[in-house]
């Protein structure tokens, strides 16, 4: 844990609305939120309660209507489509519910894609890829493709995947949510590794109250609104 | 390189999709060549026609004869060389099917006015000789059987009747494009026949084949052949043989670009297609292309991968419907030769046929890449799972 060190993300007066036709519908208003470096959070909520919308934010992949988002330093909010992309590839790993692996490329290849937008060559690659896979305990699977990988297996892969460019942080969106008991116990395990060994800071979206309890700091989200558990 | 493993993994992933889509670009651009080249053949014999030839028939048709009279006043024409005649004879061999196209002519200077009709000294002597002799092309000789020596009997239509002939040569065409389907007889055995049984009809010819002396004189001597026969009975009109052929050609024209349209249709419709196949691909992989997004690749790494795979499935088709035109073009050539004296496809028509796939391929993939490149990465994770 790391409570009371710099955050690594700021988070100020933050809003975001959908709009459906011609009706504007508000998911987030005014979301102030720190982060320490670090910390394992998450962020629990009923359904449509805005968590996915902000962890897509605080990972830039969807832009906010108003306020700040700070990561590392950086304004993520000012960033164009191109500095953004650069910028996600090298600062946040991502671990999606449904592992969102590519099917035809091997467990090797998957993990060595955001590698791929880096200046590393071939032989660094494999170095890289080969030591995450040791990490998450797959490197006897790297040639399999992921339809030849339990559920479990696919998730570790695609935690090795967001580990691989050593980012600042990692979102997790319902990472155990596609998973059963013990496999998501694994996972939750190897996540909080990353978090004790590895200083990552996780932030995470789940329903789960049991994988919410590896959690640091457990933050909810109710119409839009945050508080603090 | 990493883009050109993903793009060749992804073609497989759907094998029979990636296989119907090959195989019906391939299908499509036979299609479009061998019209192509139907096209080409149907203009090749306006093409092939000698400039040193005039054909001289009755202005009113070419079903009207002309008298053999004429022949020594053309004869007298400056410029001219050598003039022949002839007739269509319209006759078939045993049944309506077996249908050529076959002539009754002057063979001495026909055999001069036509060098690419090849035959042996001895074979062109005998025919000469032999006023029920006939020659034949070599493919038509192939198609019966027939060897020199064989008694042929055709049975006429214009000409009724019976009518016997002896095969004394058998001509190869100089040229690729020559003409070896005819078989050619003496215009006396004709007419003599002629004078016997419907007297009206003798001494008369359908047309004159006139050499001239250079092509520079063509149009020179053509002019002074009509004016002989000017305020006659049956007045003439003189042409190029190019010119000749070419009205044949015209009288089709509507149907040889209709072909062309429907050459084009073709590939219009393929396209569609493959942009039908390639949108459905990318719908479904535009979950993978967020992912992607979100590792941070960028729009024209997507825009590689979809356009791509698009380009290669096209080209993959493009190449097996040309390897396929060979063997097509060779069956045309043997099974349909009484329609086509040869079927070759050109070079150009191979090229066309290969870039017919590639703007299938650039096409179909526009509007996928547009959509895959362009996609926000929120909206495209929310059709995973």
């Amino acid at each position: 844990m790391a409570e009371n060190s710099e955050p690594i993300v700021r988070i100020r007066n933050l809003s975001k609305a959908y709009r459906r036709g011609t009706q504007v519908i508000p998911v987030l208003t005014g979301i102030n939120f720190d982060i320490a470096r670090g910390e394992f959070v998450a962020l629990m909520g009923p359904s449509g309660s805005g968590k996915s919308t902000l962890l897509n934010l605080i990972a830039g992949i969807d832009s906010a209507d108003q306020g700040s988002i700070q990561v590392a330093d950086v304004e993520i909010t000012s960033l164009g489509e191109s500095d953004l992309a650069r910028w996600r590839a090298g600062s946040v790993g991502f671990i999606f519910q449904f592992y969102n692996l590519i099917p035809v490329l091997t467990a090797f290849e998957n993990v060595e894609l955001p590698l791929l937008l880096t200046h590393l060559d071939r032989r660094e690659r494999r170095e890289h890829v080969e030591a995450v896979l040791n990490v998450v305990g797959l490197a006897d699977r790297m040639d399999h493709y992921p339809a030849q990988l339990s559920g479990g297996q696919q998730q570790r892969v695609a935690i090795a995947r967001a580990i691989v460019t050593d980012p600042e942080i990692l979102v997790a969106d319902e990472p155990t949510g596609d998973l059963d008991r013990a496999s998501a116990e694994e996972i939750l395990q190897l996540m909080d590794r990353l978090v004790q060994a590895f200083g990552k800071t996780v932030i995470m979206v789940t329903h789960d109250p049991r994988a919410a309890e590896k959690a640091h700091i457990i933050r909810h989200l109710e119409k839009g609104e945050l508080s603090v558990t | 390189m990493f883009l050109l493993k993903y793009i060749l993994r992804n073609l497989f992933r759907h094998r029979l999709r990636s296989v119907l889509t090959v195989v019906g670009i391939a299908v499509a651009v036979l299609a479009f060549g061998l019209l192509r080249t139907l096209v080409g053949l149907w203009y090749s014999g306006a093409e092939h026609a000698s400039d040193t030839r005039l054909v001289t028939r009755n202005s009113i048709s070419l079903v009207f004869p002309l008298p053999i009279s004429y022949l020594e006043r053309i004869r007298g024409v400056p410029g001219v060389t050598t003039v022949s005649y002839g007739s269509w004879f319209g006759a078939y061999y045993k049944e309506p099917k077996n249908f050529f196209a076959n002539y009754a002519i002057e063979p001495k200077g026909y055999m001069e006015l036509y060098p690419e009709f090849t035959l042996s000294p001895q074979e062109k002597n005998d025919f000469l000789l032999d006023r029920k002799g006939c020659i034949v092309g070599q493919r038509l000789a192939k198609t019966y059987g027939w060897k020199v020596g064989d008694l042929i009997t055709l049975k006429g239509t214009i000409y009724p009747g019976q009518w016997e002939f002896v095969l004394r040569g058998i001509y190869h065409g100089r040229e690729k494009a020559t003409e070896e389907r005819i078989l050619l007889f003496h215009w006396d055995y004709l007419n003599e026949a002629m004078r016997q049984t419907v007297p009206r009809r003798a001494d008369q010819v359908g047309y004159f084949i006139v050499g001239v002396k250079k092509p520079e004189l063509a149009s020179e001597v053509a002019l002074a052949i009509d004016s002989l026969f000017k305020n006659s009975l049956a007045e003439t009109l003189t042409e190029t043989e190019k010119a000749f052929h070419m009205g044949f050609v015209s009288m089709t024209e509507a149907i040889m670009i209709a072909i062309q349209i429907v050459s084009y249709m073709v590939i219009a419709i393929i396209m569609v297609v493959a942009a039908n196949t390639m949108a459905m691909t990318a719908r479904e992989r535009i979950g993978e292309y967020a992912t992607l997004k979100t590792l941070g690749f960028k729009g024209w790494h997507l825009a590689g991968l979809i356009f791509g795979e698009s380009v290669i499935i096209s080209f993959l088709g493009g190449l097996l419907g040309v390897a396929a035109t060979f063997p097509a073009a060779s069956w045309i050539e043997t099974e349909l030769a009484q329609f086509f004296p040869y079927f070759s496809v050109s070079g150009e028509t191979l090229l066309l046929e290969l870039l017919a796939a590639l703007s299938v391929g650039v096409v179909s993939g526009i509007f996928p890449t547009w959509r895959g490149a362009t996609i926000r990465i929120a909206d495209g994770l929310k059709r995973i799972g």
